[in-house]
């Protein structure tokens, strides 16, 4: 292993522009003649819109326009929306809700934009959005899932607000299976809604170009190229090859900077209006408001087991709540990102689930870090570890008796688990934990007032998103491959055109560490392009832990071809056979001779070209690839967290952590720790003191930072992470990829852990230091004195 | 409009602002300063934070015209002129302190802050505790809180400034 290569903890190429505050995010950007939107939002969940008064607004000082809903529908802009569909069990296709950028007469939730103003300043702006007077019917509303069927209906196409009615398995089997065990634990789960507050807001800057009628948009995106095709394709903005989108720096995305939102069509439609650049960036409340929550199911589930603790089936039956409109990849992530992870590490034989989409007047719910698979991995793991309890079995060795042990593993959930051992990583964490010694921890903790506990996450997930034609199968609208172009330039240096974005995941550095290595050239000779689609001809972005196994994956290919036409080449400037020439460390060798070209020479040469005999070869030395992975990849992995709970208070704190984790082949350890820390430091927030509230009345009670509680550094110990590996056998590489697995595995343990800790499993998330104490005074109810 | 004289990273510097002008907003629209970011609305999550007269402040949480006359220092004034980093700049590379760098500038002037009222030998509780006004989302804080204590300690070495980009 180099110092720069495969395996190496390289520091990362991108920091210096970070650390010295010279980043360049899409907030940072200004354009000439730059004018800042302000949207007028609906303070109400659900109401009619019977009239909007721009006059006094248009009247203030610095106002360029007064955009409404009304305006929008007439100059023809299309609706979001949603592109995976799911159909119910009955075969009828999932009821997708209009949703345009502005409301049109209805609004369906608090924050829902109805109007923008557009204006010099950002000051100007609000204070004439605060003018803009809108009258309102007031209507019912409904934000609990539990209770969307029978609340007022929210939309026409929706009765009892119900957007799908899906499953997945085999209901008769599950039901022999059940009336047939010798043991059943049933829970009932709530996977609580988050926000995922990247530390960017969003934000949107288009700008209309009066000469080229061409229209470019810098936008917080995952995926600019999606957003493009989107915005151009559906909602009718622009022809694509009018329209650039430049995703720039990004702070942090989780899921929440995938989805095509209102803000950036507004945007860009505005500006085309009024001939000026339009720039938006949210405010912290209106992130609350309008960033794509997630999670948000409600869950019954089931697990039956023999008189040995041998699983026999897992049924759930989960009501997922989708907000007030389908956002873009909304349908995927209750459904095919969740129902297929239910047999865990496990050979269960039956599984069937059952999942209701629901509307409701809340924000639109879709896909945040883990995306479906931490509601799965939730709902088994904790119905193996109190099965364990309620069975007298140890939680390790129930889990042990039931681990896949060979594989390809066929589950009854889609899923074909390629490769994996879990023996392995549970037996490492088990060591690396001391699970041993907890006993006596335990004990001493004791003599303090303060009780230990102990959780296991012996999670898998389904990432590296993903063959195309599987997830064409399963009602996806689009393709998930990856694309990769290659330029070696002239002089010897390399720019690679990745069809993925980085937001924080180090692609700058760790895709140059695999490129200097494969051709043998300096690291520092190889640069990373991505985030404009103006220079990545197209690409699917970043989520779903797909940069390494599909992104990676496309370079490989690319460079494969590379190496076959830079040896052509070659072999033309050694004048030596093709098939003679060896390609190692940058260097090319005349096989059995001392004959040699340098890299530098060969890539020279290509674009001089005056040594190619005849027309058989083009100059030039570029290549593409599109490649399109052939399985999901399955990291899995084995997480114990321990925690002390202070009886007085209920307080938690995680006194230790152990994760051991798979993740096949890794690039740049460091940034693959660096990604297992935010995922554990995510899924403890959803554990231990996240929470989106709306109240009864569809009003979001926790609407900012104030009131929604974000993991600090005090909350979070230190990790002791460490890995087993078992490649991948789906991809060049043999990657897994990393970027979820942490929220993946985290609540699970933390719930565990403190349900062991408290001897009572009746505790929902987040397990706050009052929920928990409630739970203690529940289980232990005091005498009266 | 009201006008508005300070020092920012050792310049002198001018503009005439609305009385409800926050400092990051002048920072960063005024001087084109953008190192300092806006995370939040309710001062909670510290990427703003900026030093006013040697001191820590969120600059989300202090209008321009609070600073009449004040030395202000933003990430953008840490490197030396020929452009050797701060060692505390130097260690979050080190230790993959930052992934998006959203949060980044904030947390290193907060860094420096606690470096200034706790020292250069910080221990991890402490730094824990200190990080309270400063909310990261990605790393989990487990880097941040190594790089902390390793600038702090190279702060005590006279650490010698690194080249700029490596």
């Amino acid at each position: 292993m180099s110092a720069t290569g495969i395996g190496a903890a390289v520091r990362r190429k991108e920091d210096f522009r970070f650390i010295t505050g010279k980043g360049q995010y899409t907030d940072d950007v200004v354009r000439p003649g730059e004018t800042r939107a302000v949207f007028v939002r609906s303070p109400h969940a659900h109401a009619k819109i019977k009239s909007i008064d721009v006059a006094a607004a248009k009247a203030l000082p610095g106002v360029v326009a007064v955009l409404t809903g009304a305006d929008l529908a007439t100059d023809k802009i299309g609706n979001l929306i949603c592109g995976w569909m799911i159909h119910s069990k009955d075969g009828t296709p999932m009821k997708m809700a209009p949703h345009p950028a502005l409301a049109a007469g209805k609004v369906n939730c608090v924050g829902d934009a109805v109007a923008v103003v557009i204006a010099e300043t950002i000051a100007q702006g609000r204070d004439a959005a605060e003018k803009v007077a809108v009258d309102y019917e007031v209507l019912p509303s409904v934000s609990d899932p539990a209770k969307a069927k029978s609340g007022p209906q929210i939309h026409e196409i929706a009765p009892k607000n119900t957007i799908y009615e899906w499953h997945l398995g085999d209901p008769k089997a599950t039901a022999a299976a059940f009336a047939a065990a010798k043991h059943v634990t049933k829970l009932d789960i709530i996977n609580n809604r988050l926000v995922p507050n990247a530390i960017e807001p969003r934000a949107a800057l288009a700008e209309y170009d009066t000469g080229t009628d061409n229209l470019t948009l810098w936008n917080t995106s995952q995926n600019p190229h999606v957003a493009r095709l989107v915005i151009s394709a559906f909602i009718g903005m622009a022809p694509e090859h009018k329209l650039r989108v430049i995703a720039p720096d990004v702070g942090g995305g989780f899921g929440s900077k995938i989805f095509i939102y209102p803000e950036e069509v507004v945007c860009l439609w505005a500006s085309r209006k009024v001939q000026r650049p339009v720039k938006w960036t949210a405010d912290r409340s209106e992130s609350f408001l309008t960033d794509a929550h997630g999670r948000d199911h409600v869950t019954h589930a089931e697990l039956a087991l023999d008189a040995n603790g041998k699983i026999l089936a897992l049924r759930a039956k989960t009501i997922a709540n989708l907000g007030a409109y389908m956002s873009t990849f909304s349908s995927s992530v209750p459904t095919y990102l969740y129902g297929t992870l239910l047999s865990g590490q496990y050979d269960i034989p039956s599984i069937y689930c059952e999942v209701d989409a629901v509307y409701t007047n809340t924000a639109p719910v879709d896909a945040y870090r883990g995306a479906g698979r931490p509601e799965a991995t939730f709902v088994v793991e904790r119905l193996v570890e109190v099965a364990a309890r309620q069975m007298g079995i140890e939680p390790a060795e129930l889990r042990r008796r039931n681990f896949i042990k060979t594989f390809p593993h066929q589950t009854p959930v889609i899923m074909s688990y390629d490769a994996g051992d879990y023996h392995a990583s549970l037996k490492k964490a088990l060591e690396l934990a001391d699970v041993k010694g907890f006993g006596k921890r335990k004990r001493e903790a004791a003599r303090h007032g303060k009780l230990r506990g102990l959780g296991y996450s012996t999670y898998i997930e389904a990432c590296g998103i993903a063959p195309s034609q599987a997830v064409g199968s399963l009602g996806c609208g689009v393709g998930l491959w990856e694309s990769a172009e290659v330029r070696v330039n002239p002089t010897g240096s390399v720019e690679v055109l990745t069809g993925t974005h980085a937001h924080g995941q180090g692609h700058e550095t760790t895709f140059a560490q695999l490129v200097s290595e494969r051709l043998g050239i300096p690291f520092e000779n190889v640069s990373i392009v991505h985030g404009d689609t103006d220079k990545v001809q197209f690409g699917m972005g970043t989520y779903g832990s797909r940069s390494g196994a599909v992104g990676m994956s496309a370079i490989v290919k690319a460079l494969d071809k590379i190496e076959a036409k830079a040896k052509k080449v070659a072999a033309h400037m050694l004048e030596a056979a093709e098939g003679d020439i060896e390609f190692k460390d940058g260097k090319f060798t005349v096989a059995g001779t001392d004959k040699s070209a340098a890299w530098g020479d060969v890539s020279l040469n290509a674009y001089v070209a005056h040594k190619f005999a005849g027309q058989e070869l083009e100059p030039g030395l570029k290549e593409t690839s599109f490649y399109d992975p052939t399985n999901f990849t399955f990291p899995a992995g084995c997480h114990i967290c321990e925690v002390e709970v202070d009886i007085d208070t209920g307080k938690t704190e995680i006194v230790n952590w152990t994760a051991i984790d798979d993740f096949g082949t890794i690039i740049n350890p460091m940034i693959v720790e660096g990604q297992v820390h935010g995922g554990i430091a995510q899924g403890v927030g959803q554990a231990l003191m996240e929470g989106a509230v709306y109240d009864k009345n569809g009003q979001l009670v926790t609407g900012s930072m104030m009131d929604y509680t974000m993991p600090r550094a005090h909350d979070l110990p230190s990790f002791h992470v460490g890995l087993t590996e078992t490649k991948s056998p789906s991809n060049p590489l043999g990657i897994k990829g990393c970027g979820e697995a942490g929220a993946i595995a985290a609540p699970a343990a933390v719930i565990n852990a403190i349900t062991d800790a408290i001897g009572t499993e009746d505790i929902a998330m987040p397990a706050t230091a009052n929920a928990v104490w409630s739970a203690l005074q529940r289980a232990n109810p005091r005498q009266a004195a | 409009m009201p006008a508005v004289s300070m020092t920012v990273n050792g310049k002198a510097v001018t503009g005439d602002v609305e009385a409800r002008t926050l400092l990051v907003q002048f920072l960063r629209e005024h001087l084109r300063l953008t190192g300092t970011h806006v995370g939040c609305d309710t001062s909670q999550c510290g990427a703003c934070v900026v030093h006013v007269d040697g001191i820590a402040a969120k600059s989300c949480t202090l209008l321009a015209l609070q600073c009449e006359g004040a030395k202000i220092t933003t990430i953008e004034g840490l490197a030396e002129p020929g452009g050797a980093l701060h060692p505390m700049q130097e260690a979050f590379r080190e230790h993959h302190g930052l992934q998006c760098g959203y949060c980044t500038p904030g947390m290193i002037m907060a860094a420096l802050d606690i470096v200034r009222r706790r020292g250069n030998d910080l221990d991890e509780h402490t730094i824990r505790e200190q990080l309270d006004g400063n909310i990261c989302r990605c790393t989990g804080y487990h880097n941040i809180v190594k790089a902390i204590a390793a600038g702090a300690k190279n702060m005590a070495k006279g650490g010698a400034p690194r080249r700029a980009a490596e």
